[in-house]
């Protein structure tokens, strides 16, 4: 139950970070992009934001910690190796994230919001996402059955 | 630069930082969005519940937020329902086949000082650059 309520907690935090940060405004977005107009640097600002507070906690706790407090192991990327699916995954997310001015989380929280326009993304966006791990997961164990591999992990 | 917004955007930022630290604390995992989202469909079980109550969070964050400050929710550029169809469509594939978002590897990946998520960063960041330049420079700002 704790660990229930810690997640939703933590969305709750994520996203109101996201609002005061400006990040449910596409406008902002665009405007980080924009660098022939009116550039707005508050992307910046607010990765650096969340980077300064992140870093150095997750830097003490992966060091010193044996175990989170409600869960019995950290869940962490292993992956070092860089692949076409990794560069081009991503930049086709930077086109839509371009085109629209939502990524994922702004999206979602402003669905909340009752924004149409990101009511239209968003549904998309989860018709993408579904799309993709259905079509991935019937593969994998079609392979599964076939050489008993384990299945890949992602990195957040 | 009339709507830059330094002191917001930073603490803002300070607080998906804080939120992100929370789920790694607490939780042990990493606050990537799209991989949150994700993993609901490959439906592991035990792994689901903290998916969905997460994404809820997100989502009532945006609930009570317009109740109180409804301004941080408005658009504010001009884009069709086909390009946001179009460009939710790129978003959701492109995040699965990247492994992850702005969220997991721009902000959770380059903190872990991640390779991976540092060439992932580099490489959305860019096309967003050069989508963002078409629409505007070429297209005149609506799509």
């Amino acid at each position: 139950m704790k660990i229930k309520v810690g997640a939703f907690l933590g969305g709750l935090v994520f996203g109101i970070g996201l609002a005061v940060g400006g990040m449910t405004q596409p406008a902002k977005i665009v405007g980080f992009f924009d660098f022939a107009g009116n550039w707005d640097p508050s992307l910046g600002f607010v990765m650096a934001g969340a980077l300064l507070v992140y870093t150095p906690i997750y830097r003490a706790v992966v060091k010193q910690w044996h175990r989170p407090i409600w869960a019995q192991s950290f869940s962490l990327p292993t992956r070092k190796d860089i692949d076409w699916r990794l560069i081009s995954g991503s930049g086709l997310f930077g086109v839509g994230w371009g085109l629209a001015g939502y990524c994922p989380g702004p999206a979602l929280t402003s669905v909340g919001a009752r924004s149409h326009e990101a009511l239209v993304f968003g549904a998309a966006m989860l018709v993408g996402v579904g799309a993709y791990q259905i079509f991935m997961r019937l593969r994998e164990e079609r392979t599964d059955a076939a050489e008993g591999q384990a299945t890949p992990v992602t990195d957040g | 630069m009339d709507s830059f917004t330094p002191i917001a955007s930073t603490l803002g930022g300070m607080l998906i930082g804080l939120a992100a630290a929370g789920l790694l604390m607490f939780h042990g995992r990493i606050a990537g969005i799209s991989g949150i989202a994700g993993g609901i469909f490959r439906r592991q079980p035990g792994d689901v519940t903290w998916r969905i109550m997460f994404l809820a969070g997100l989502f009532m964050s945006g609930v009570l937020g317009s109740w109180f400050y409804p301004e941080a929710y408005r658009v504010g550029i001009d884009r069709s329902s086909l390009a946001l169809i179009a460009a939710g469509l790129a978003v959701g594939v492109g995040t699965q086949l990247g492994s992850g978002c702005t969220s997991g590897h721009g902000v959770c990946g380059i903190g872990r000082l991640s390779k991976r998520s540092t060439v992932a960063t580099a490489s959305f960041m860019a096309t967003a650059a050069i989508t963002v330049f078409i629409v505007n420079e070429v297209l005149g700002g609506a799509v």
